[in-house]
């Protein structure tokens, strides 16, 4: 272990230590959900919960833990968080837009297909054929 | 109170390695091609927050800049392949 750890005060240390396994705990969370939950659109809740609050604990108790190492106010962590927390949600939009496409699309095809039992001109260009939802 | 503090981060440290490795399972696993996109999303977040608490555990600055390169370059890989997905191609 690093020294600097020892001239640590204990009103750093303890919210440091609580917050790393708060963060540790969401992270663990999160990736389990990822792994266990069922469908497409239950998963993409697990790693939102790591995104926002087990990404928000650690970074406040790196913030905590350099504030106290070098005894002056060190905030450029939130520099991360701002960027963290703006493009969760355009992320998590892109990608759940992109799931209903994809299924609609899917779903849109497969009769035709099955109808024809060959290639069909939806199923080589599937983007030049028709109009989307 | 130093005991416990780096007890913390080595648990911290080895929660995150365990997550990235629940996220490369659902990497390999995947059924759809969403379902991988979001899995290397989530690994692009957990390498940024290991980067971070490597910084806590050495006690150095420069974890922080590899962190924020980490966490830019996950968005922007990301929203490409989700682009690549809806689409067909990144640049239209």
């Amino acid at each position: 272990m690093n020294p600097q750890l020892e001239s640590l005060p204990l009103w750093a240390s303890l919210p440091i230590t609580l917050l790393l396994l708060l963060g540790s705990a969401i992270v663990l969370i999160g990736a389990l959900g990822l792994v266990r939950l069922p469908h497409f659109f239950q998963r993409i809740h697990g790693p939102a919960i790591t995104i926002t609050l087990g990404t928000g604990s650690i970074l406040i108790a790196s913030m905590i833990y350099f504030s106290a190492l070098q005894s002056r106010l060190v905030i450029h962590e939130l520099l991360i968080t701002v960027f963290v927390m703006l493009t969760a949600p355009v992320v998590a939009m892109l990608l759940m837009r992109t799931a209903v496409y994809r299924d609609l699309r899917a779903r849109d095809r497969r009769p035709i297909v099955s109808a024809n039992k060959s290639k069909t001109t939806t199923e080589v260009y599937p983007f030049s054929s028709k109009e989307e939802p | 109170m130093t005991t416990l503090l780096s007890l913390a981060i080595n648990i911290t440290l080895l929660s995150v390695l365990l997550a990235m490795l629940l996220c490369t399972v659902r990497l390999l696993r995947g059924p759809t091609a969403q379902d991988r996109v979001l899995a290397l999303d989530t690994l692009w977040m957990c390498a940024m927050l290991f980067a971070l608490a490597l910084g806590i555990r050495f006690g150095s600055v420069i974890y922080f800049e590899a962190a924020m390169l980490i966490a830019l370059t996950g968005f922007v890989s990301t929203i490409a392949l989700t682009k690549f997905l809806m689409r067909g191609e990144v640049i239209e």
